[in-house]
């Protein structure tokens, strides 16, 4: 890579001449390069799994193809049309919204103490906070399953939504604290001359300040929620069954039905994608946690 | 910044504090309290102490599974962060491909892990996968449900397909932090582009770099979704990582005491390691740091 570069960098006087004198043609076409490799890695395995989804059982099984020869949408209509099936994905969004609500609003108020105010233990406190995000959901599977069995809320939304915040209130702190050390404290202190009550300051003010922080914020609950297998599975039967958990038993069950299966991978891709576009400006500063 | 000394700060932090406690302190405790007793059923236990961590710390299985586990992560981060700085120095700065290049690159990252699995499961079957069907028509004798080196492969490549993005992401938000007028300078000195990329651009990235090591390493030991659906853990025993194996023990076999005891050190190996980690690295960044 470096070679390549310097030669770019002694080969400029014939390249196309861009913004700065530094990015020559040539240049930029070896890291279009490297940039088309790595999204074409990125994008094939995907793009199999839509290929897939198109085809009948038949087809897939019998033929080889890089492309449906017999284009058909019946897999999804499968999906969109079997209760069990839709309602997955119903559940997943339910629990995965109610995750994003309780971690923010608990978080919020944490992450403007770690970024304003030194108490005592409080970076003892953040640690251990954090230390919950480092904890394998292996090692809570069973505990959770016997602690929600016991207060009565196994299989329920609630409860997959409660068992989620181990991970996302720590990330979400995190992120909002980094967030906030960035807005100036005078700006409180001026808020407070001026009369405003704490809880006013912090709604009217305050939250729109970090606005972008919050949204990052979501992003990341919303992703580690959704695609989050082990604790979901290990915490519904029947009523909150999230998707995920459908397609791996249709996986045992039947073990044939890769359409079907493809068909589903597909539509839980959707819901990300469309994430992804509404954040797509703040996904560079949001996953470096806002301290950059 | 600095910051005020205010105790009442404690109240912002309730909130949180009770809801961890909840879902962390309770679950955590129980585990504990597994792991020092045994069960005959019905809810009958006693104590036996150490027994369960000596048994864990002597067991040739879970030994072998933590040598896998160290193994993959290690592989998967020597390639991961080395291709997600290359990536992140090719992207473009701004512009249209540069939002074109972030959405399609944090694609992977909200697929569900059990989809992820399964497109690789897919993906890398001999008869109707593409890539296992390629390298079978390649003349490769490639099978990952039946050769221990392929399904190895198979995986590391997934998590590399999965999360390099990750690391290329926060490299690329670091990068976009240095200001223009450092690479002029650097222009006007006739420095090469490795000494741009040693001097300038790899002290302003070390800090999202730490970040981002630091959540490969976490999360890659926690690693359980993604190889259960493609290879379950087999052929044989070659793939169970620590998550898997433990599973199996713990909702699998019901072996409440071992498993329990094999959490807590699970557990304990993933917090020294993260502070080991996160000590040397914060400790170098202070030494290049200020000079």
């Amino acid at each position: 890579m470096t070679n390549v570069d310097a030669r770019a960098d002694s080969g400029t006087s014939t390249g196309t001449r861009t913004r700065t004198a530094a990015r020559s043609g040539f240049r930029i076409n070896s890291k279009a390069v490297v940039m088309t490799l790595y999204l074409a890695f990125l994008l094939i395995p995907i793009y199999w799994l839509v290929n897939m989804s198109l085809k009948t059982n038949n087809e897939i099984l019998s033929t080889f193809s890089l492309w449906p020869r017999n284009l058909t949408f019946q897999n999804y209509m499968t999906i969109f049309t079997d209760p069990s099936w839709y309602w997955g994905y119903i559940n997943s969004i339910i629990y995965v919204t109610m995750n994003t609500v309780i971690s923010i609003v608990v978080a919020l108020p944490a992450a403007y103490a770690f970024s304003r105010y030194t108490f005592l233990g409080d970076k003892h406190l953040f640690f251990w906070l954090l230390t919950n995000r480092m904890a394998p959901p292996a090692v809570f599977a069973l505990p959770f399953f016997q602690l929600y069995s016991s207060v009565g809320l196994f299989d329920t939304h609630i409860a997959v939504a409660l068992a989620h915040t181990l991970f996302n209130v720590p990330l979400a702190v995190w992120i909002l604290e980094g967030f906030m050390r960035g807005v100036p404290k005078e700006i409180d202190e001026t808020a407070y001359i001026d009369g405003y009550s704490f809880g006013r300051f912090f709604v009217k003010i305050f939250m729109p300040l970090v606005a972008s922080g919050i949204g990052v914020t979501a992003f990341f609950c919303f992703m580690f929620s959704w695609v989050e297998l082990l604790l979901s599975r290990t915490l519904t039967s029947v009523d909150a069954k999230p998707i995920a958990a459908t397609m791996t038993r249709t996986v045992s069950a039947s073990g044939l039905d890769w359409g079907v299966l493809a068909a589903a991978g597909v539509l839980t891709i959707i819901p990300g994608a469309l994430v992804i576009y509404f954040v797509r400006n703040y996904i560079a500063k949001g996953f470096a946690l806002g301290r950059v | 910044m600095d910051k005020r000394v205010n105790q009442k700060a404690w109240l912002l932090v309730l909130p949180v504090l009770v809801l961890v406690a909840f879902s962390a302190v309770i679950p955590l405790m129980t585990v504990v309290n597994y792991s020092v007793q045994d069960s005959f059923g019905n809810n009958q236990f006693f104590w036996v102490g150490l027994e369960w961590f000596k048994e864990t710390l002597a067991s040739e299985r879970i030994r072998d599974a933590l040598g896998r586990q160290f193994m993959f992560t290690l592989i998967i981060l020597a390639i991961e962060v080395p291709l997600g700085i290359l990536v992140a120095l090719n992207m473009p700065k701004k512009g249209f491909w540069a939002s074109v290049c972030l959405v399609l690159m944090a694609l992977p990252l909200l697929i569900p892990w059990n989809v992820v699995g399964t497109i690789w499961q897919i993906f890398g079957r001999v008869d109707i996968g593409l890539l296992g069907y390629t390298l079978d028509a390649l003349g490769f004798d490639y099978n990952y449900t039946q050769d221990a080196l392929d399904a190895w492969i198979t995986i590391i490549v997934m998590d590399v397909w999965h999360w390099t993005s990750l690391v290329a992401l926060l490299a690329y938000a670091g990068l976009q932090s240095i200001p223009e007028a450092y690479y002029q300078a650097a222009k006007i000195d006739q420095a090469s582009r490795w000494k741009v990329f040693r001097f300038i651009e790899l002290p302003k990235m070390s800090g999202v770099l730490t970040i981002a090591i630091l959540l490969r390493f976490m999360d890659s030991f926690k690693i359980y979704t993604e190889p259960f659906v493609v290879t379950g853990g087999g052929p044989g025993n070659s793939t169970t990582l620590l998550s898997i194996d433990l599973v199996k023990m713990a909702l699998g076999q019901f072996d409440l005491g071992p498993a329990a005891a094999f959490s807590i050190i699970y557990f304990l190996i993933i917090l020294l390691v993260s502070w080991v980690f996160f000590t040397v690295m914060t400790n170098l960044d202070k030494e290049e740091g200020p000079k």
